[in-house]
């Protein structure tokens, strides 16, 4: 009777083991669940590199034809800034593999402080972000917005080469595309830190210690995606000829 | 005539007792399912109103040149009405209409998969295109826009005040649809084969739509970022396509013909995945040169990234790159015409039937040949300049995308129907119905070949009289046409009460497909199938047991 018992409880267990209530029905076996949602986030990531690629492709070609204005445009703005956030973004990543690691190691308390701290370096990004472009909304420099070349036309800095104007004009496309890419990635992390609030509150009831890391996982990539962004915008937006 | 087509005996068969359409009933049921089944319908009955819509358009369009002057339509009308025809047609019709239908529905069947691989996101994806459709709609009830369907800039960035940036959302909300359905096949084909489905032996309508999901994934975002781009320019202003800001508009063309060139693969390579299953079952051979055939598509895939300037060949862009893209432009047809003859020598010494699909499909190879071929004169560069922007080039699309991508997607319908309903479509009005719009097809667009050789430019009201007769022809086409694509939208609803039970296979047909009940249980199959045979194996069909049980119930 007893052994009967027991017999049943293994076989249940077997079956909760391969097939665990996170698996989904469509799929035969666990590990064909975690290939496909892995390559459906690679593939997302491949289609992102093809959304930004466009916008990489317009700042190459303009900034080939205006170097001088985006330069200028680019020396304008603050490299302590940029620097400061690539290094937040860069340990967030880091932050964020360390979550991931957590999960696989079925480790929940390092698992939610690690997205926690995570989530606050995304937000400090934020801020640092939000606080620079006012920065550039009070020096006009906001295309579109009362837009002013007066900067480069006659430089405050000594050092700073003055433009002509016609080619200072063109200063307002450097900042246009730095709004667009700079935004674009503001948004990409705006929708990350929203994924990882509501991912940080399933943690917190288990969902991701019990064998189920795609999610934390998937959104790994996806961070550590939107951080690469950063580090190709950092140098084109930030560095062009700064120490020429 | 023969045929192949051998259905149960009527007096006793009887639709499966459980499938999945009476799964669950209600209007829940259906709008927040996550079967592939499902969606691929809804999908069927959403694309099916645009395309009416769009054909409303056209129709308005060719009434309007029945006579020389601006009469029907006022100038700016007529402006609205061919740029919603377009807009409508391309992005909320063909875009969608093999992959999302037909696909959507096969492809999980076919490699003997229970579901597509991300099921919601699936619904997603039909979810994001209605928003763009109604997005669409409402621009259209509030004064439509009349840049024509490519958005050319700086007409539509300064110079216009139509709903520009409506109709820039409502593509851009389609387009992730797009994107997700594509992303969503890759991996399903790639992660959800059934054991001993080696790519090798996938069906060669499987490898065309890897190939479009590669053109999806990697165009469609190139699109999106610049529909954005155009928002933010009338919006914003911020100049990227502004020349009086330093912008330049010829990059716009760069980003937009980047993804709409191969969107137009997009739209043919569906296609020509039905003509290999299609052709295959027809004439009881397995496809001739297989492997090639396959490739091909691929190649279609990859060469499709590598042309796109030669819509651009009369801005001002550079001597040499025009004579490099004029090359590669000439290099796609190579894979294309790879693929009509392996079709044609499949054809040769098979047991040919003349059922409807093969009818359409018959349509299909005539009519993408010549708009293959007048492809190749468009590439030319001597000739692209005198034939730009005439009604040779309109003449040339539409040979491709409704004598091929239109002809292929009804011989799809037709083909599956009985997969799809579990009941056969009337045969006989179904001949007639391709014959029609076969003949309405000529009719309408060969003409234009000539209208176009002489001169006349598209995107015009007003004509003058000379090429009056020319145009009359093409609009007593259309109305050949209208009808031609009107029956199948009697008939097809009327087969779903009336039509004949059609039984498992009634094509006699090798797929995976076929070899389970007509209409699909909601999980495709009893126990996932294991392949052990070729794709078009008919020896294998024909030894294969007779009496296996295929119904639950």
């Amino acid at each position: 009777m007893d052994s009967q018992v027991t017999a049943t409880v293994t076989q249940e267990d077997e079956m909760r083991a391969t097939h665990p209530p996170f698996m989904k029905h469509h799929f035969a076996t666990l590990s064909q669940q975690r290939e496909t949602a892995s390559m459906g986030m690679w593939v997302f990531l491949m289609t992102e590199i093809m959304f930004f690629g466009g916008l990489f492709c317009a700042y190459l070609i303009f900034r080939n034809w205006y170097l001088p204005a985006f330069s200028a445009g680019s020396n304008a703005l603050s490299v302590v800034f940029g620097t400061t956030m690539t290094a937040i973004l860069i340990l967030s990543s880091f932050t964020m593999a360390m979550a991931v690691y957590s999960a696989q190691m079925r480790r929940k308390r390092p698992l939610v402080a690690f997205m926690f701290i995570t989530l606050i370096l995304g937000l400090v990004f934020l801020t640092i972000k939000g606080v620079e472009w006012h920065g550039e909304y009070v020096e006009h420099h906001v295309p579109g917005m009362d837009f002013s070349i007066q900067a480069f036309v006659h430089p405050t800095n000594p050092k700073a080469v003055p433009l002509a104007p016609d080619m200072a004009e063109k200063s307002q496309l450097f900042f246009s595309l730095y709004f667009l890419m700079t935004g674009m990635h503001a948004l990409h992390m705006i929708i990350g830190i929203s994924v990882l609030c509501f991912l940080l509150w399933k943690a917190t009831k288990n969902a991701y210690t019990e064998g189920h890391v795609m999610p934390i996982e998937n959104f790994g990539l996806y961070w550590h995606f939107v951080d690469i962004i950063w580090i190709f915008l950092f140098p084109l937006l930030y560095l062009i000829s700064r120490y020429r | 005539m023969s045929t192949i087509l051998s259905l149960p005996d009527q007096t006793t068969a009887k639709l499966p007792r459980k499938h999945f359409l009476n799964q669950e009933y209600g209007l829940r049921s259906w709008l927040l399912t996550s079967d592939h089944k499902r969606i691929a319908i809804l999908y069927l009955c959403s694309i099916t109103f645009f395309f009416v819509i769009g054909g409303v358009l056209a129709g308005l369009i060719r009434l309007e040149l029945l006579t020389p002057a601006s009469d029907l339509l006022a100038t700016d009308t007529y402006d609205k009405v061919f740029s919603m025809h377009g807009l409508i047609m391309i992005f909320f019709f063909l875009l969608p209409s093999v992959p999302a239908t037909i696909g959507n529905f096969l492809i999980p069947l076919m490699i003997g998969a229970r579901d597509v691989a991300f099921p919601k996101i699936n619904l997603l994806s039909w979810y994001l295109f209605v928003t763009g459709g109604m997005v669409m709609l409402a621009m259209m009830v509030l004064g439509g826009v009349d840049t024509g369907w490519t958005f050319t800039v700086p007409l539509s960035t300064h110079f216009l005040n139509t709903n520009v940036v409506a109709a820039a959302t409502g593509v851009f909300i389609a387009g992730f649809s797009t994107i997700l359905t594509g992303l969503n096949f890759l991996v399903t084909i790639h992660r959800m084969r059934c054991p001993g489905m080696t790519w090798f032996r996938l069906p060669l309508f499987i490898w065309g739509h890897y190939a479009t999901a590669i053109l999806q994934i990697l165009g469609t975002p190139v699109l999106a970022i610049s529909l954005v781009l155009i928002i933010l320019e009338r919006t914003l202003n911020i100049g990227v396509f502004d020349p009086t800001k330093g912008g330049d508009p010829l990059l716009f063309q760069h980003l937009f013909w980047f993804y709409s060139h191969p969107a137009v693969y997009v739209m043919i390579l569906p296609g020509m995945a039905v003509m290999s299953e299609v052709i295959s079952t027809f004439s009881r051979k397995r496809v001739f040169g297989y492997t090639a055939v396959a490739f091909s598509s691929v190649a279609i895939a990859v060469f499709a990234f590598f042309v796109w300037e030669h819509h651009m060949f009369i801005m001002g862009v550079s001597q040499y790159s025009a004579l490099v893209f004029s090359l590669l432009s000439m290099l796609v047809a190579v894979p294309s015409a790879i693929k009509v003859f392996n079709w044609s020598m499949t054809l040769y010494k098979g047991s040919i039937t003349f059922e409807a699909p093969m009818l359409y499909a018959f349509g299909f190879i005539g009519l993408f040949t010549i708009g293959g071929m007048t492809g190749i004169m468009l590439a030319t560069l001597g000739m692209d300049i005198h034939l730009t922007e005439t009604y040779f080039v309109v003449a040339h699309f539409h040979f491709v995308m409704v004598g091929g991508m239109l002809m292929a997607y009804m011989a799809g319908i037709h083909f599956w129907w009985p997969k799809i309903t579990g009941r056969m479509y009337p045969e006989t009005m179904s001949q007639v119905a391709a014959m029609m719009t076969f003949i309405g097809f000529i009719v309408t667009f060969f003409p234009q070949f000539i209208l176009g050789y002489l001169g006349m430019p598209r995107r015009y009201a007003a004509y003058p009289a000379d090429f009056q007769v020319l145009n009359v022809f093409s609009t007593a086409g259309a109305s050949v046409l209208g009808i031609g694509y009107l029956l199948p939208m009697l008939y097809l609803p009327w087969s779903l009460v009336y039509g004949k039970i059609a039984g498992d296979n009634p094509w006699q047909a090798t797929g995976l497909e076929w070899q389970i009940q007509s209409p699909p249980l909601t999980e495709n199959f009893i126990e996932i199938p294991i392949m052990d045979h070729e794709a078009y194996d008919y020896d294998w069909l024909a030894n294969k047991t007779r009496h296996e049980v295929q119904t639950v119930g």
